[in-house]
């Protein structure tokens, strides 16, 4: 034991047994904390499950609970029954865990969790009661979308999508702050789980309303539509206000500036 | 038994002539005596040589001119293709986002001029361009014939064709905008439906005439498409005709400087400066719009799809023009009587109706407004510089700021969005905002005119900077001033003083009285010769500030 007693007064063994202690916690950390990317992989779906379960109650069950019951003063709600999907849909585009619970749970740059966590988080979800899972690429994939399947996914889109979320998904407003978001780079599984889920505002669109085939259809008209050529500048996509805003800031500004110049020129008769 | 007028041998008159020669009319003379023997072309062509003062701010309202040459130009190019009718077919053109969508003749034949004719999307384009400039055009140049006084008399009648010009400029734009049948028109159809059912007692009876019975029908879109290429352009024609012809017989006004007086008219002639000015303008005019057409996308009726009363979009606005009466609708309160089974929509009628109203009647009766106010009967040729008339400038920006925040509600969604702010919050705050901002501008730009007024009478009596910094033996620093040309003070002084009418002069009404004396109140008087000679003499004499001599002064 000489060796330990001898270098203790070292000018490095501070921050050497610094660093050793970190390791030890990390080293452990690794070793028995929950769902790590590896452990999930292959197992049982009760192994999956009881991972989603712990995840739940480091990450989510401050506001909805220990078993997910939902808390009401917080504004929280039970997600007995809103199926992997939702959980899916939230956690992937970073509107859950929330930054804020007073404000709007919008989508935010990416998501704290690895795929694994968020299929242990959805299959925990998943167990407790009945809701959408998440879909399969069949269920969601617009390649097989034929063209006239898209011009009548712009029809559907129009009549159930556009008031909120704008004439080709470019979003709009909603009262107290809320917003419907800009949908043209939505990845479609993500269009179809907050068709069936209803994310915030959104209301449901439940399989009996517009079935699998015709959500397709409205995501390959999405997609199209926002492929498709502009006719020039597209000025956003807002509309009217746009145009006009262009009208008198390029048209009639660029005309008074040509008119102070011709009335400037040299008029000698 | 007068006395016969002696004639000075030096007359013209007394000299003997002989007429020319007749040559015969030449070669190219032919042609022309042929027209002038049947029309009076000689007589037409005397004009030629108008005289037209130089400003860039009088070409504003020819930017409107050629927008409407331009709409009518693209305009006969759209009818030629164009179907206006209701009647309901399966799409089957080109652009495969629509294919088998069921829709109306006319937007099926929009789709078809913007996707299956040659140059159709951009003549679309550009005739909608021109018609947001056309009405914004029409809107800078009624701006300053306002601000500059030019429709004081002899010109009231001119303003009050002008003001017919752009109310009818709406309605013209407005029918275009709802001729394609797509979902913004029928949104647009539906908003003004809403705006004639809420004119109390006769609403619905006007709805059923326009409409033919219920919204939307099967008639709406062929009778705006009579009022929009025949009845309104006719109008228009007329009216612009008779605005020039006054615009020729009551000739230019123009800014006051050395030798414009109100009895004369300095410029260059029409033929042959203004014909090069004016030509070249038009085509940078219509360079310009077509350079927006073809670079700029402008309602893409393909992406709204067909009208269809279930459907409606997000940033369902008009076009700017109507902007303000869609805020207006946007803001107000709900406010709606329920009286014996009957409606009273006062939140429609009071923001819809009422306002356009309110504004183009203000438009039209300024103007006599001003003149009971002032007492002034005289004529106007010589514009106002807009600080000299303190009160209509401002009054004039007070109502530019209330159109202005009008204007900002009817896009409160996308202010929302774009801004990341609550929809809500921007509703309540225009809802203050369109009562007070109008009253802080008219009160900071009746200051900013008064401090305007201050510095042009301190640079008449004390001159110009010279830019160059004097440093005295004594170490001060003053800065010495050149006096301004006489021509420059000639055009700093010669505009009229406001006076408040004389008290009970004619028996005058109390109103009348305390308006008049509230508007020439606080103007600043233009400087009198003794104070301009005063000055002049005490500048002579530059003193360098910091000399302690006895004799130093502050020069200014």
């Amino acid at each position: 034991m000489r060796f330990l007693t001898s270098g203790r007064r070292h000018k490095a063994a501070r921050p050497l047994l610094l660093l050793l202690s970190l390791f030890l916690v990390g080293a452990v950390y690794a070793a028995v904390s929950p769902a790590t990317s590896s452990s999930a992989e292959g197992v049982a779906d009760a192994q999956l499950v009881a991972a989603g379960k712990n995840l739940f109650a480091v990450n989510c069950a401050s506001c909805h609970g220990l078993n997910a019951e939902g808390l009401a003063q917080q504004g929280a709600p039970n997600l007995t029954n809103v199926g992997a999907a939702a959980v899916d849909f939230q956690v992937r585009t970073r509107r859950m865990p929330m930054a804020n619970p007073l404000t709007q749970a919008v989508p935010g740059s990416k998501t704290i969790f690895t795929d694994d966590e968020i299929k242990a988080l959805a299959a925990y979800v998943a167990s407790l009661g009945n809701g959408p899972a998440i879909p399969d690429q069949n269920q969601y994939d617009p390649s097989n979308v034929s063209a006239e399947g898209a011009a009548r996914g712009g029809d559907l889109f129009r009549t159930n999508c556009s008031a909120c979320h704008n004439f080709k998904g470019a979003g709009g407003a909603l009262p107290n702050g809320v917003v419907a978001p800009r949908i043209e780079n939505t990845p479609p599984e993500q269009v179809w789980e907050a068709l069936r889920t209803g994310p915030g505002q959104m209301p449901v669109f439940a399989a009996g309303a517009i079935p699998d085939q015709d959500v397709q259809k409205v995501i390959a008209y999405i997609k199209q539509v926002n492929a498709a050529p502009s006719a020039g500048l597209s000025l956003g996509g807002l509309g009217p206000v746009a145009e006009g805003f262009w009208a008198w800031v390029a048209g009639i500004g660029s005309l008074v500036l040509f008119a102070i110049w011709i009335a400037t020129r040299g008029t000698r008769a | 038994m007068a006395k016969p007028a002696e004639l000075s041998p030096a007359s013209p008159a007394m000299e003997v002539r002989t007429p020319p020669k007749d040559p015969g009319p030449s070669k190219l003379a032919g042609p022309a005596t042929w027209v002038d023997e049947r029309i009076g072309l000689a007589k037409l062509m005397s004009n030629i040589r108008k005289v037209f003062p130089d400003h860039w701010s009088f070409l504003l309202g020819e930017i409107a001119l050629y927008s409407f040459v331009i709409l009518l130009l693209t305009g006969v190019f759209l009818t030629i293709w164009f179907k206006p009718s209701m009647a309901e077919v399966d799409y089957a053109g080109s652009y495969e986002l629509l294919r088998h969508v069921r829709m109306s003749e006319a937007f099926s034949s929009t789709l078809s001029i913007s996707f299956d004719i040659r140059g159709g999307l951009l003549v679309r384009q550009i005739h909608h361009w021109s018609a947001m400039l056309f009405v914004a055009a029409m809107t800078v140049h009624m701006l300053r014939v306002f601000f500059t006084g030019a429709f004081r008399k002899p010109r009231e009648l001119n303003w009050l064709i002008g003001v017919g010009l752009l109310s009818i400029g709406l309605v013209e734009g407005f029918a275009g905008y709802s001729l394609p049948d797509d979902l913004l028109s029928g949104t647009g159809l539906r908003f003004v439906d809403g705006l004639i059912r809420s004119i109390p007692l006769i609403g619905t009876w006007a709805e059923f005439f326009v409409f033919a019975g219920e919204f939307p029908g099967t008639l709406v879109i062929p009778r705006l498409y009579m009022v929009h290429i025949l009845l309104v352009p006719g109008l228009l024609l007329g009216l612009i005709s008779a605005h020039m012809a006054l615009l020729v017989y009551h000739k230019h006004t123009h800014w006051p400087a050395p030798g414009r007086t109100n009895h004369n008219i300095q410029g260059y002639p029409f033929f042959p400066i203004y014909v090069a000015k004016a030509g070249g303008f038009f085509f940078i005019v219509f360079g310009i719009t077509i350079l927006m057409g073809a670079l700029i996308q402008i309602n893409p009726v393909w992406l709204y799809g067909p009208y269809n009363p279930s459907q409606v979009t997000a940033g369902s606005q008009p076009d700017w023009y109507m902007g303000f009466v869609e805020g207006a609708i946007r803001i107000i309160p709900n406010w709606e009587w329920h009286v014996l089974g009957t409606t009273w929509s006062w939140n429609i009628f009071l923001p819809g109706v009422a306002l356009m109203g309110l504004l183009f009647t203000a438009l039209a009766v300024y103007p006599f407004i001003e003149a009971w106010i002032t007492g002034d009967k005289s004529e106007h040729h010589l514009l106002d510089r807009p600080r000299n008339a303190p009160n209509r400038t401002a009054f004039g920006v007070a109502g530019m700021a209330a159109y202005g925040m009008l204007w900002l509600a009817g896009g409160n969604d996308i202010i929302a969005t774009q801004f990341q702010v609550s929809l809500n919050n921007v509703t309540y705050f225009m809802r203050v905002a369109v009562f007070v901002v109008p009253v802080l501008a008219f009160i900071v730009t009746k200051r900013i005119c008064l401090s305007l007024q201050r510095a042009d009478k301190d640079r008449v009596l004390h001159g110009s900077e010279t830019n160059i910094i004097v440093r005295s033996p004594d170490g001060g620093y003053s800065e010495a001033h050149v006096p301004i040309s006489q021509g420059e003070a000639y055009s700093l002084t010669r505009h009229p003083q406001l006076d408040a009418l004389p008290p009970n002069g004619e028996k005058l009404g109390r109103t009348r009285q305390r308006l008049s004396r509230w508007y020439a109140d606080g103007q600043v008087p233009t400087p009198t010769v003794e104070e301009i000679e005063a000055a002049a003499h005490h500048s002579d004499a530059p003193a360098l500030e910091g000399s302690d001599t006895a004799e130093s002064g502050v020069s200014h």
